[in-house]
């Protein structure tokens, strides 16, 4: 498709109208990005007297660090359950809502809703939600025989985490599956069902493989999203416990350089972060984008 | 193989809109029915009902013998090729061709030995593991057919095939479909809006307006005697010319032209009278004739299409390429070959004059 090129009689006000974002960007992501991957190769004093350069010796620390590798471990099982939940229960209710024709419209409205939620009050939410006090849902689970405790078991916090960070991005990935089945046009499904398909082997056979390429882009997404923009949702909910048992890689970050002001290695995690994602990001495109095409 | 049996079918949608209203036609086993008429008539709609895609409000539907209303269209025994083609996109053509059988559970040397055998009828062979988007308009348009082959079904359905395919092209698939449905000698119903393919293709064709059956035919008899005004003007290129004239017992007046129709007095007073362009023809000297004012000329090569006003009606007629035309002619036409439509109704009043009786003859020329 052809993009229709604007031309500006003023040569200056392209610029202008791009500074905003551009400032933005360069204060608030480069600037600081730039600092972090500075300040990994430097040991600074807590109080900010004195630096110097350390080289990789902070790199070479955190992969000897066996709490460093538990967090990484962690994180994959975070990120691993937060994207095929919030993928497959996405993924359910576009394919519920695509088949109302009438009541579309109000259940989209609905499901969206959490997208436009903080995730600090997402987290907030459910953690009144488990609260193992006042919380309604541990109260139920105590009437079949079983006992919530995400204060003290590292599982059910590690299993409250995933359902808060999932909720939230249900919504997102809702949306981009509706507007994919919407697109897949309607005399496909009918075809199929003259050729003896019925509605699940349908979805199966023809929507979910014509969904790929939606599929592909929102696995990416739902990666990064559990690995670098869930700390509000971890911070609200467990704040990393118990005993470590929720600190994903981008809490630790946090934890380390914020609490434990050692800045010098909180830059180097947080810099291993960022090239963690970007090799997943290159790995997902290089590899799996080859098998969706038709 | 069998026959579909069209009872009383209606579409009413939600408001009280009758799509289709109330449609009975028989088709016998291996015929091959067209279904035509302008856009928004019913006619894909009424596919779509024998196809089971859309429920059906009134009437019954039986293909072979079995009424099918309540079942889902893989239960139906038919086949339809759809206007995109409507082919799988992510499955190879081999796939497209197989999936219908393999969701019948067909054994697996069976879909080979059936694919094998449309793609040779089809002569797609060498495309069979290529995927849709690699393939031209002409070759989808044979995974298509081929899709619909493989099953072998009691009744072909096809939704305006042709229509996303290039003239030259269309003509070559016509033709094929033709070829194809008579070695199978499969049950169609075919719809189309284009009334050349409709002729071409049908063993009798039905033309539909506004949700009723216009006219049941062969291709012949819906030509050369039209029910209707709206099926005289539809179905022939140019279309019929249709204009007013008035009858005094066997005397027609068209504008200042005046007939003898030598005793054949269908009506009297006001009636539209239809004239194919090709039974006009220039008038010898000293013939009755209609004054003809001539506007523009069309030139097909094998003939010239002039049109232009009697009085002020206007009207098309076709003459051999090689006439010598001026501006003014007198065109001049066989009675028998006139047809006569009610003014109120625009159904067809009577048969044509027989030709025994009714000669042009000079009118006051004498």
């Amino acid at each position: 498709m052809e993009t229709k090129r604007t031309t500006f009689n003023n040569r200056l006000l392209p610029y202008l109208l791009l500074a905003p974002q551009l400032i933005i960007t360069l204060i608030f992501f480069i600037w600081p990005a730039a600092q972090a991957f500075k300040s990994s190769f430097e040991r600074e004093d807590p109080f900010g007297m004195s630096t110097v350069f350390v080289g990789i010796q902070h790199y070479q620390r955190l992969l000897e660090d066996p709490n460093y590798i538990d967090a990484l471990l962690r994180t994959m099982v975070f990120a691993v359950c937060v994207t095929s939940l919030a993928m497959i229960l996405g993924l359910a209710f576009a394919a519920a809502v695509d088949r109302l024709t009438r009541t579309s419209r109000i259940y989209t409205t609905l499901l969206v809703w959490p997208y436009a939620v903080a995730p600090v009050v997402a987290g907030v939410l459910w953690w009144f939600v488990f609260n193992t006090s006042t919380g309604l849902l541990p109260f139920f689970l105590q009437k079949i025989g079983f006992k919530w405790d995400h204060d003290l078991n590292g599982t059910h916090a590690m299993i409250l985490i995933s359902i808060a960070a999932a909720w939230k991005q249900i919504s997102y990935n809702f949306l981009f599956f509706l507007a994919g089945l919407q697109s897949v046009p309607h005399s496909l499904m009918e075809a199929a069902a003259i050729d003896g398909s019925g509605p699940v082997k349908r979805f199966f056979t023809i929507s979910l493989p014509l969904l790929s390429p939606t599929t592909f882009f929102l696995f990416i997404i739902n990666v990064n999203y559990a690995m670098f923009d869930t700390f509000p949702i971890v911070d609200a909910t467990t704040a990393g416990g118990p005993a470590q048992a929720t600190t994903t890689l981008v809490y630790k970050v946090y934890q380390d350089g914020f609490v434990g002001l050692n800045l010098g290695s909180s830059s180097a995690q947080s810099v291993m972060l960022m090239m963690i994602v970007m090799v997943l990001t290159f790995v997902q495109f290089r590899y799996v984008e080859r098998r969706v095409q038709y | 193989m069998a026959g579909i049996h069209i009872a009383g079918v209606s579409k009413i949608y939600t408001g009280g809109v009758k799509a289709v209203n109330s449609v009975s036609l028989d088709i016998a086993d291996g015929e091959f029915i067209v279904l035509v008429g302008p856009s928004g008539c019913g006619k894909s709609t009424l596919l779509r009902m024998v196809a089971g895609l859309e429920t059906i409000s009134e009437g019954e539907v039986s293909i072979g013998g079995r009424v099918v209303n309540r079942m889902e269209p893989a239960e139906r025994d038919i086949a339809m090729v759809f206007q995109n083609y409507a082919l799988y996109p992510h499955m190879t053509v081999y796939q497209n061709l197989a999936y219908g059988l393999k969701n019948r559970g067909t054994p697996k040397a069976e879909i080979d030995a059936r694919v094998a055998e449309a793609a040779r009828m089809l002569e797609i062979t060498q495309y069979l593991e290529r995927k849709p988007r690699a393939l031209s308009g002409g070759q989808r348009q044979r995974v298509a057919m081929g899709r619909a082959i493989v099953r072998k079904p009691a009744a072909f359905l096809f939704d305006e095939p042709l229509s996303n395919l290039d003239a030259k092209l269309r003509v070559s698939m016509r033709g094929e479909i033709k070829r194809l449905q008579r070695r199978l000698g499969t049950t169609s119903l075919y719809v189309t809006h284009d009334q050349l393919e409709a002729m071409t293709l049908a063993d009798r064709l039905v033309v539909l307006s506004a949700g009723q059956i216009e006219q049941i035919g062969t291709p012949l008899e819906v030509y050369h005697t039209p029910a209707s005004t709206f099926v005289a003007s539809f179905i022939g290129s140019p279309a019929m010319n249709l204009v007013s004239g008035e009858l005094h017992g066997d005397r027609l007046a068209i504008g200042p032209a005046v007939f003898d129709l030598k005793g054949f007095a269908p009506t009297s007073g006001p009636v539209t009278v239809g004239v194919r362009a090709e039974d006009l023809r220039l008038a010898r000297a000293g013939e009755s004739s209609m004054p003809f004012r001539v506007d523009y000329i069309e030139e097909l090569g094998s003939q010239r299409l002039v049109h232009g006003t009697v009085g002020d009606q206007t009207l098309t007629a076709a003459v051999p390429a090689e006439t010598q035309l001026g501006d003014d002619l007198h065109l001049a036409v066989e009675v028998e070959k006139l047809h006569f439509f009610s003014k109120e109704s625009g159904r067809r009043i009577a048969d044509r004059a027989p030709q025994s009786v009714a000669r042009m003859e000079p009118v006051g020329a004498a």
